[in-house]
């Protein structure tokens, strides 16, 4: 029979090629779902992996949201690595737009175009206090990160419901749950003339590069990734794991919160119950997909977009429904964990020694 | 508060509390195996559409029971399969099963969100209905509502008084002593996780057929996890997750009998009760670090391999 046993090293090639045969398998499963649904599968998945790629318009609506998918899942990247499961960044994200659009609605006319930095300072700033929340009752409670950040996430919803029903409701908004439009001068700047893609592209790169070092060549960055893999060492060596839970949470917390100020300060350019839009959880697979590797993320946040993209347009072109962009989402982080099993393991044929 | 309204706000408080302790109970079983499973927020959606839909198409709330206790048992079936035989991280591989349910039931359920369910049954203790105010509080209860009951004292029974239940904790203590007295570790953790899922799947069906009777994309509303939160608050144990449950039931029920009242506290506030008491809850349990190791299946998360 087929037995499963441990590899001397983990394997390097599968460790690169694992995400590839998973998305191999969301694409094949993709294919029959289409296939069961009356849908030319090739036409479909023509949808999700070359239309978003083809004109200077959809490139940047693809990077538009890639932006929020790479920021986000850099954070979380920190924090898995750590060894943390801070999975409520929809939650940071959600108060990072808050803190976001709460300066931003200060703007007038009159205000230079410098306002768009206290705007998106405030937007990490709302996130990390967010995630804050989370750091402190770890470290003087030990309560579960997991289940904190994620029941923070529909406190963040409530109280972004509450303030555009209630007191950050535009006056002449016809009663409609929004806050007013932002001025200019809180908008994040585009990079080209008719494009929606703005400077958040270019702030999500150099934060990519950013991580990079902080990861792979600094000390804490070291510190906290050895605290994840081995407690006892790190212990050992000295290294706080207090200090670590802090950076990890801030970090991503901060991460989030950013991209949240980016996106009401970018493409939705007001606040409504809708900011929420799963990009925190999301970036959970993203982190997962890209290897918790900074480049590796570039690459999953663009693929997990053409997800969303690709859902978008099998709904305007073949009338199915943009739900099937979750299921794809899921479906992909499913089988990848079923392949990164081989990384560490391999399969042998043995002779039937049952398991009794 | 009078009598009447205080009967009525039980009676709420034992519905609501049936969703948390039903999907609990079914994650104390395989926690006490050692299998953390933080699907349970997936597998309830996806019962909770599987449930509506049968029910939907077939008129009958069992046959909808059933689709969700299948539902749920098939995903923790994979979720299993995964993280027993593959050994594959069971934080991650939980979270994708929420992830991925989540989606799954919004596609799903698409067809749904316009259909309704044949009328409602109503129910009533023959002799206990008519009694005043007991009969509002507890005498027209669905019947999944005493079955919980029912349900956590067996399992509390079965846990500490029977040779399975000894064998399922020896499992989650020391799966190497279990495995080296010949008992098969992976099929009996396989078995817990499969009923872990059954039970978030009758929780969910409950959730669209009985608690909320329609289907609204991501209407469980956390319910999975403060039901994974309950597990520690109960020390994994059956008794203590349905005073955890009726106490989470009760407070979310308060909501409503504040805003009947005419407290004036806009509703989103409210909203958040639940969720505030559960993260209350998780840290006053969790200050002292000793008692949660004494108490919790000391191979919990933990991955083994014969």
């Amino acid at each position: 029979m087929l037995r499963l046993e441990p590899r001397a090293a983990p394997s390097k090639a599968l460790t690169l090629l694992s995400p590839l045969i998973a998305l191999g398998i969301t694409v094949a499963v993709g294919a029959a779902l289409f296939l069961v649904l009356g849908k030319d599968p090739l036409l479909a998945l023509r949808l999700f992996f070359v239309e978003p790629l083809k004109s200077a318009y959809a490139l940047s609506e693809l990077s538009l949201k890639a932006t929020p998918l790479v920021l986000i899942a850099l954070g979380l990247s920190a924090c898995f690595r750590a060894n943390l499961w801070n999975i409520g960044a929809e939650g940071q994200f959600i108060l990072g737009a808050v803190c976001a659009g709460g300066v931003a609605m200060h703007a007038t006319p009159d205000t230079g175009h410098w306002f768009v930095v206290p705007v998106l300072l405030a937007g990490a700033a709302g996130g990390m206090a967010w995630a804050g929340i989370v750091a402190a009752l770890r470290d003087r409670f030990h309560a579960s990160e997991i289940l904190v950040s994620l029941m923070l996430v529909y406190v963040a919803e409530m109280f972004l419901s509450y303030l555009v029903y209630g007191p950050w409701k535009d006056p002449a908004g016809y009663n409609f749950p929004q806050t007013i439009t932002f001025l200019e001068a809180s908008r994040v700047p585009r990079l080209f003339a008719g494009l929606r893609v703005n400077w958040g592209l270019v702030i999500a790169l150099v934060a990519v590069g950013g991580f990079a070092v902080f990861l792979f060549r600094s000390l804490p960055g070291f510190q906290l990734q050895v605290g994840g893999l081995a407690p006892a060492a790190a212990r050992y060596a000295g290294f706080s794991s207090r200090k670590a839970l802090w950076t990890a949470l801030l970090l991503s917390g901060g991460m989030a919160g950013l991209a949240g100020a980016l996106d009401v300060a970018g493409p939705q350019g007001q606040l409504t119950p809708y900011v929420p839009m799963g990009y925190g959880f999301a970036a959970i697979i993203v982190a997962f997909v890209g290897r918790l590797n900074p480049v590796g993320i570039v690459f999953s946040a663009i693929l997990m977009s053409m997800f969303y993209i690709g859902g978008e347009m099998a709904q305007s072109r073949l009338g199915l429904p943009k739900a099937l962009t979750g299921v794809f989402q899921g479906l992909l982080l499913f089988a990848l964990l079923a392949c990164d099993t081989f990384i560490h393991q391999r399969l042998r044929w043995a002779r039937s020694r049952h398991e009794r | 508060m009078n009598a009447e309204s205080l009967a009525l706000l039980l009676a709420a408080t034992l519905n609501a509390g049936t969703v948390v302790a039903l999907a609990s109970l079914g994650l104390i079983i395989n926690e006490r195996a050692g299998v953390l499973n933080l699907g349970a927020e997936g597998m309830m959606l996806v019962a909770a559409i599987a449930g509506y839909a049968a029910s939907v198409h077939t008129g009958s709330d069992w046959v909808g029971f059933g689709a969700g206790v299948l539902a749920g048992a098939v995903l923790a079936v994979v979720f299993g399969w995964l993280v027993i035989w593959l050994n594959t991280n069971q934080y991650a591989t939980g979270l994708a099963l929420s992830l991925f349910g989540a989606g799954l039931s919004a596609f799903a359920g698409i067809a749904y969100t316009q259909q309704r369910l044949a009328e409602r049954p109503h129910f009533a203790v023959p002799g206990l209905a008519d009694v005043p105010f007991l009969g509002t509080a507890i005498g027209h209860q669905h019947p999944l509502v005493y079955g919980t009951i029912a349900l956590a004292a067996a399992l509390a029974w079965w846990l500490t008084r029977t040779r399975g239940g000894l064998v399922l904790r020896a499992v989650g203590e020391s799966p190497e002593s279990a495995h080296a007295l010949g008992y098969p570790v992976r099929r009996i953790r396989l078995l817990a996780v499969a009923a872990g899922g059954a039970l978030c799947g009758l929780a969910g069906a409950y959730i669209s057929l009985v608690y909320t009777p329609l289907w609204v994309e991501g209407m469980v509303a956390g319910k999975g996890w403060i039901a994974l939160a309950l597990t520690t608050f109960a020390t994994w144990r059956p008794a203590r997750v349905l005073l955890g449950a009726y106490l989470f039931g009760g407070v979310t029920m308060l909501q409503f009998q504040l805003q009947g009242q005419g407290v004036q506290i806009p509703s989103q506030w409210l909203t958040m009760l639940p969720y505030l008491a559960t993260i209350l809850v998780l840290v006053l349990i969790s200050r002292n670090p000793i008692w949660i190791r004494i108490n919790m299946p000391a191979s919990l998360g933990k991955p083994f391999q014969p």
